[in-house]
């Protein structure tokens, strides 16, 4: 019996027609249509996830070299610079409490100024630390993997920041990792304001990791290289008051409407090993507005 | 019944690609990134040529999707690219086939260029445009590979007889 299918499971030679013209131009139109729906983001959450867990694998295998290097390096140090490091970090804690100190009685001076003013409290959220894959992603996209996906509580438009400043946002989330784009990724804009003057722009990315561009600004803005970019909080998105980028140069043409004011962000983009998962606090409880008289149940609204 | 042989060639197969995979999202220093040959376009080229009855279209679509996936570009936007590459490739692999070395390798120069077109094309769309020179880098590099990368899959292929 078999050896009447042998011919059949053999090489052909002359294979039939592996290229139909109906099969390319079907599997043609799905890509078409797979690129249509995935940029606009938020249709294919659920093809990516299961894409992601699929790929995480061999994203595991690359980075393992990586991460066995880095196992090793803590198990083989030696104990003298493991006594140098810590020294070090020790004075770095002292300095940063210091800091802190300050930090303290400032935050308590806004917020009674702030309750002169009547402004609402200033909300400040906790962050969780994520270690990036060590995969390289499209290189003209500038997108990173991080180690910390749904089951961590990571969701889509989450914050990412370093020691320095904001790094980017989360744009895919998958159970074991998510993908991030970073600020300077071509597709990305910030909310941002001149932490001297409290102007409000855009900083949108572009071409290179370590330029930022602000193309909304007026001419006779007040802008100068040195001036320091906060997230000023509009977007509703990104945290306020963290620091983005510093200005680098300020180029001002009388015959354009806008300067071109490019920056440089503060943050390890290219460089950073760990990240911040920033996850703000939850909004306390509108306060409930002063009754008003006479607004009260009135005899109409009562059900007969 | 399937014979073993059979059923170890499947898996040579599949160790070529997750090899191809590995290599495409494999840490570079930075100034080499943009140098990275196309490995999974070469091993596409390469199946669709010689074993155009096991590797076709489909095989070509999950695999693109895969390296969209792994590399965060738009989904669909290298399977788009490989299926292209596999179609003109299957449609003429008995004539490539045929074709001696460096004929071969001039091929491979154009579909690449097919490969690298498109991408672009697709990337020019969403707006990134950055970088326009050094996206054709991959395109010398993946070709110069071409003649090393079939010497290497045909010992493969005999040694553990896929067909």
């Amino acid at each position: 019996m078999f050896a009447l299918h042998r011919p059949q499971r053999s090489p052909r030679l002359f294979s039939s027609n592996p290229a139909g013209a109906l099969r390319t131009l079907l599997l043609i139109a799905v890509c078409i249509a797979l690129m249509f729906y995935d940029h606009q983001r938020g249709h294919l959450q659920k093809i990516h996830a299961a894409l992601s867990t699929l790929v995480y694998p061999v994203q595991a295998v690359v980075n393992a070299p990586y991460a066995l290097a880095g196992w090793a390096g803590d198990k083989l140090a030696v104990h003298s610079a493991l006594v140098r490091e810590n020294t070090r970090l020790k004075q770095q804690l002292l300095r940063d409490a210091v800091q802190l100190q300050q930090t303290a009685a400032l935050e308590q001076e806004n917020a009674r100024l702030r309750e002169l003013m009547q402004a609402g409290a200033k909300l400040s959220g906790h962050v969780v630390v994520a270690t990036l894959l060590a995969v390289d992603m499209d290189p003209f996209r500038h997108v990173i993997i991080i180690d910390k996906g749904a089951h961590a509580g990571v969701y889509e438009g989450q914050t990412l920041l370093d020691a320095h400043g904001i790094i980017g946002q989360i744009i895919q989330v998958g159970p074991v990792s998510s993908e991030a784009a970073l600020i300077t990724d071509p597709s990305q804009a910030i909310q941002v304001e001149v932490n001297r003057t409290s102007l409000r722009t855009l900083a949108i990315g572009g071409a290179d990791v370590d330029i930022l561009s602000l193309p909304y600004l007026a001419n006779n803005a007040d802008v100068k290289p040195g001036d320091l970019l906060v997230t000023s909080g509009l977007d509703n998105h990104y945290p306020a008051g963290y620091p983005v980028a510093v200005i680098t140069q300020v180029h001002r043409d009388p015959a354009e409407p806008f300067a071109s004011v490019s920056a440089q962000p503060v943050a390890d983009l290219d460089h950073g090993h760990d990240v911040l998962l920033y996850f703000p606090a939850l909004a306390p409880a509108p306060v409930p507005k002063p009754e008003v008289r006479g607004a009260k149940k009135t005899p109409g609204k009562r059900p007969r | 019944m399937r014979n073993p042989i059979r059923r170890r060639a499947n898996w040579v197969i599949v160790v070529t690609y997750l090899v191809a995979l590995l290599l495409s999202i494999w840490p570079l220093p930075d100034w080499a990134e943009p140098f990275r040959p196309a490995w999974v376009m070469l091993a596409t080229v390469y199946w669709c040529l010689f074993l155009p009855h096991r590797v076709g279209l489909l095989v070509t679509f999950v695999v693109g999707i895969l390296v969209d996936s792994l590399t965060g570009s738009l989904l669909g936007e290298h399977a788009l690219a490989l299926l292209l590459v596999a179609w003109v490739v299957l449609k003429l692999h008995l004539q490539i086939r045929v074709y001696p070395w460096w004929q071969q390798t001039l091929l491979v120069l154009s579909l690449m260029l097919l490969y690298t077109f498109v991408l672009f094309w697709v990337d020019g769309m969403l707006g990134y445009t950055q970088g326009a020179l050094l996206r054709w880098m991959p395109v010398l590099i993946t070709t110069l590979l071409w003649p090393w990368v079939m010497q290497l899959m045909s010992v493969l292929q005999q040694r553990y007889q896929v067909s």
